[in-house]
């Protein structure tokens, strides 16, 4: 079957195939217990019409250490937190315990139906409310569902409960007010997730300090047409939107509610929250603050956090305690509706149950002081190299450009891809829109003074290399299995799937 | 480290926030836990939830089956669940190939040319493709099927009410249990979507073939749901009976089943939508030394460029649990994926005829079905179910009055490969005991 015998270059795991180009006929990587009940023919069961007929052409058969192999090796083309500082602004790459990922398998919540009876499930509703409870405290607003999947998720209910509470309060008049109020340097899911509610969005200036324009919002505030606003707070320069407080009655003046995106908490955790400033609404992303791991791309959880005003509208059900048993309550005349089957992602509930109980009080504001100090550490030694386009003091996150390397034409996406051959994941970049060339980096507490140093002594050579080696910037990365990938090509003409080389060949 | 950056204490970290939104305290949570300490409190906890010790026959949108144990131990590598999404593919060509297999194994399952990297899971997935429906169409009627999942169809209508999508919930047939030609009915050409569930909420197979048939003679898609996915193994694919969308909750393929979630939702759908679909897609790209890759592809219909205009706002979605759905369906491979099946579909059918044999016990719906089927008891089935489980140890099944009250006696049962026959027959034991009560 195999037509050539491909040579390996250092290591047999750069030219690890497809599972499908693996697969040879005829193998087997498990084995059933036998079937212990008398067979009925099977056309008895399910009529031939509705019986598969394609023998599911195409799916791998392979050996258990073939699946093995096939991933190990395919995991040593990853970057991932336990190799080192993951700087990603924005994402709050920190440590994932091993301890929460033990408490996550405990056979009495792995093995636990969502559709058993409330009785049978109290220890995993207590779970729930005790979450609830925690990140009420946090975050200062106390009506909570932890339904929501992920952190966009979590921004739908929220608006959603902002339009359903103002539908209410205004009625008919409250068709008038569509406008969703977001500033430029917001993430791209604020604008679709308010799209997904039926609001149209209008966008906030930022000023050359990088904060909210207080005139321009109270501009867009007088045509009564405002139904909210959606901030990030640090917002994503990793600046503290200090005129919160303003910002908040601005809007609340002209009508509307504000909603605030909690990608940022990490800079907050412990040390001011929230329901203080006047905010309504949050989501939080368990996944980023509360450790959860990423996973190559989720599984999230984006808990919503309210006042007690909008709590009648939060998804249902709700986990709440009447004596000293946990119910489920569905009868909530207000409530959005359902945003997710079941109750969420429950893993990541217990995961973040644990992070929270086992950091403790004061370990929960000690994080967050560590996050902060990190990011200051970092600003003050990247900016005798680098632009730093604005003064303010950053929080957990800091923004630096391509501004001074771009004269000898490396850019942004040159330095980051440099930084991989140094050993490090590379920082968010071109994000805020804002900014051109941005570079935001995060650090989070996860990372000791010495790895901080080598970060800023890794970013330092690249700016020397931009000036006296420009095209080794460009050219970057040298050390990976693969060079940098034609994504226009992708895009173009793209290839989604695999396909069997005769079926190839025919279409 | 302070001095070094010219701050004197801790508090000169947040000079920027006003001095009048500063926590002035302490958080009013517990203090820390140590180890031994946490993992006491959480086996307590666990060992209050008497549901996950129990024999199961429970369905209805989570399902219990074998776990390969190289399942678990591949997601637990560092390299795989503490990654970020993959924006930067030079490092991370691991979950990038990753999830162009799930991707391909999505589209070989459901018989479809594409499928994206995964949704929240089934319910929202299902959503997403009404919403994806209207896009296409551009029309803005979606019919659904009343045999959906209850709770999938309060997902539609949450995703819906602010979209200008009108959704009308019609009938099944409550004697056969499949879709009616009431579907027919309410079919017209302002339909964007017909929405059906197959096996259905009561285990019953849709015909498929005809329903898509039934759309498309009215310029409709026809949209089909799958909440038990090992039933691919077995059933003809949504995408030979002529779906136009296709999603499935995951949850079947290696997922524990964790109170309900993480599970991932499959999405898949015919290739003139590419661009259409929401969520991300990882594509082959080739790198200037012409060595294949893999990289997120097709991006200008995400939130992070067109915001507002993006498909759909998902951002992260379930990127670790497909993980654990590709190594599943590699470690079974086609057979095993078939025999999980067609085991399934064998010890449901003994269990639904030893059922059937019992006084009082009767199945009311006739149509053919793959693992679960619906009972009708002799007396209020949660009170019914509830002393099953007191007296035998056994989740029997799921008391349909919580979704339906006009079914107080019926109950859905949910039978596995993992069920021995020895389960099946202490199942029909203690239900025929409990009718001589």
């Amino acid at each position: 079957m195999t037509t050539a015998i491909t040579k390996v270059t250092s290591h047999i795991s750069p030219n690890e195939q497809l599972i499908f180009e693996r697969s040879q006929h005829g193998r087997l990587g498990y084995r059933l217990a036998a079937l212990d009940v008398e067979e009925q023919p099977l056309e008895s069961i399910v009529p031939r019409e509705f019986q598969r007929d394609d023998d599911l052409d195409g799916m791998p058969e392979v050996s258990e250490v073939d699946v093995i192999r096939h991933f190990v090796r395919m995991s040593t083309w990853n970057y991932s937190i336990d190799l080192g500082m993951y700087p990603l602004g924005s994402c709050t790459m920190k440590y994932n315990s091993r301890l929460n990922e033990r408490v996550a398998r405990i056979a009495g919540f792995a093995n636990l139906h969502p559709l058993v009876e409330e009785r049978d499930a109290q220890g995993a509703l207590e779970v729930i409310y005790e979450l609830q409870q925690h990140l009420a405290e946090i975050t200062g607003l106390p009506g909570i569902s932890l339904q929501p999947a992920a952190g966009a998720h979590g921004e739908m209910t929220g608006i959603m409960i902002i339009r359903a509470f103002l539908d209410s309060r205004d009625g008919e008049a409250g068709s008038k007010r569509r406008t969703m109020l977001i500033p430029d340097s917001a993430h791209g899911t604020n604008p679709a997730s308010a799209h997904l509610s039926g609001f149209s969005v209008k966008t906030i200036r930022s000023t050359p300090e990088g904060l909210t324009d207080l005139d321009h919002l109270r501009e867009l505030c007088a045509h009564g047409d405002v139904a909210g606003l959606m901030l990030t707070n640090p917002n994503t320069l990793g600046l503290f939107e200090r005129n919160i407080k303003e910002i908040c009655s601005i809007v609340h003046e002209a009508g509307g509610l504000v909603y605030m995106d909690g990608a940022n908490m990490n800079a907050l955790v412990g040390v001011a929250r929230p329901g203080d400033m006047g905010v309504d609404v949050i989501h939080l992303n368990l996944h980023k603050t509360f450790s959860t791991p990423h996973g190559g791309g989720g599984p999230g959880c984006g808990p919503c956090c309210c006042s007690k005003e909008l709590e009648p509208y939060l998804p249902v059900p709700k986990i709440i305690k009447v004596g000293e048993d946990y119910r489920l309550k569905f009868d909530e005349p207000k409530t959005i509706g359902r945003v997710k089957a079941f109750f969420g992602n429950y893993g990541m509930m217990l995961r973040a149950l644990a992070y929270t109980l086992t950091h403790g009080n004061d370990g929960l504001r000690e994080a967050t002081e560590a996050a902060v100090l990190n990011a200051r550490y970092i600003a003050s030694g990247l900016t005798s190299d680098y632009d730093k386009p604005f003064d303010g003091s950053p929080m957990h996150e800091v923004v630096f450009t391509d501004k001074r390397q771009t004269r000898k034409g490396v850019h942004t996406l040159d330095i980051a891809k440099r930084l991989i051959d140094y050993g490090f994941h590379p920082m968010t970049i071109y994000f805020p829109l804002i900014v051109p060339g941005a570079m935001l980096i995060e650090p989070t507490e996860s990372v000791g003074r010495q790895e901080l140093d080598q970060f800023i002594a890794a970013m330092r050579a690249i700016a020397t290399e931009a000036v006296e080696d420009p095209e080794l910037v460009r050219n970057a990365p040298h050390n990976t299995r693969i060079g940098r990938l034609d994504e226009a090509a992708a895009a173009r003409k793209p290839v989604l799937r695999w396909k069997p080389k005769h079926a190839a060949s025919a279409g | 480290m302070l001095s070094s950056i010219g701050l004197k204490s801790a508090e000169d970290l947040f000079d920027s926030i006003p001095d009048d939104l500063l926590l002035r305290r302490q958080l009013n949570t517990p203090a820390a836990l140590a180890e031994t300490e946490l993992l006491s409190r959480f086996d307590e906890l666990g060992a209050r939830n008497a549901g996950a010790e129990r024999i199961k026959f429970l369905g209805g949108g989570a399902y219990s089956h074998y776990i390969p144990t190289v399942v678990d131990h591949i997601l637990s590598r560092s390299e795989f669940f503490t990654a970020y999404t993959p924006y930067q593919p030079e490092i991370s060509q691991g979950t990038l190939q990753a999830i162009f297999e799930f991707q391909t194994l999505v589209c070989q399952l459901t018989g479809m040319e594409v499928a994206n990297a995964s949704m929240y899971d089934g319910s929202t997935a299902l959503a997403e493709a009404v919403l994806m429906a209207e896009r296409v169409t551009r029309r803005s009627k979606v019919i659904a099927s009343d045999s959906v999942h209850p709770q999938y169809l309060e997902v539609i209508k949450t995703y819906v009410q602010h979209a200008g999508i009108e959704l009308q919930l019609v009938d099944f047939d409550r004697s056969t249990g499949q879709s009616a030609g009431a579907l027919n009915d309410a079919l017209d050409d302002k339909t964007a979507a017909l929405v059906v569930q197959s096996p259905n909420f009561f285990g019953c197979i849709e015909d498929v073939q005809a329903l898509a048939d039934a759309a498309h003679s009215k310029g409709a898609l026809l949209i089909v749901a799958i909440t038990e996915a090992i039933s691919l193994g077995l059933l003809k694919s949504p995408g030979a009976c002529g779906a136009d969308i296709v999603i499935a909750e995951g949850q079947s393929f290696g997922v524990p089943l964790s109170f309900g979630g993480p599970y991932v939702g499959l999405f898949a759908t015919q290739e003139k939508y590419a661009r259409q679909i929401p969520g991300r897609l990882v594509g082959e790209a080739y790198d200037k030394q012409g060595r294949r890759g893999f990289v997120l592809t097709l991006a200008t219909r995400e939130q992070h460029i067109r915001r507002e205009k993006a498909t759909s706002n998902i951002c992260t979605n379930e990127g670790l649990i497909a993980l654990a759905a590709t190594v599943y369906l590699e470690t079974l491979g086609k057979r095993g994926v078939q025999e999980v099946a067609y085991q399934s579909a064998q010890k449901a059918a003994y269990a639904a005829k030893e059922i059937g044999k019992l006084k009082g016990f009767s199945l009311p719906l006739s149509a053919p079905r793959f693992n679960e089927f619906v009972v009708r008891g002799p007396r209020p089935a949660s009170e019914l179910l509830a002393r099953l489980a007191t007296q035998s140890g056994i989740d029997g099944g799921i008391a349909l009055s919580r979704f339906f009250s006009d079914r107080p006696n019926d109950f859905l049962v949910c039978v596995t490969e993992i069920n021995t026959r020895q389960q099946i027959d202490s199942l029909v034991a203690g239900l025929a005991e409990l009718s001589n009560k």
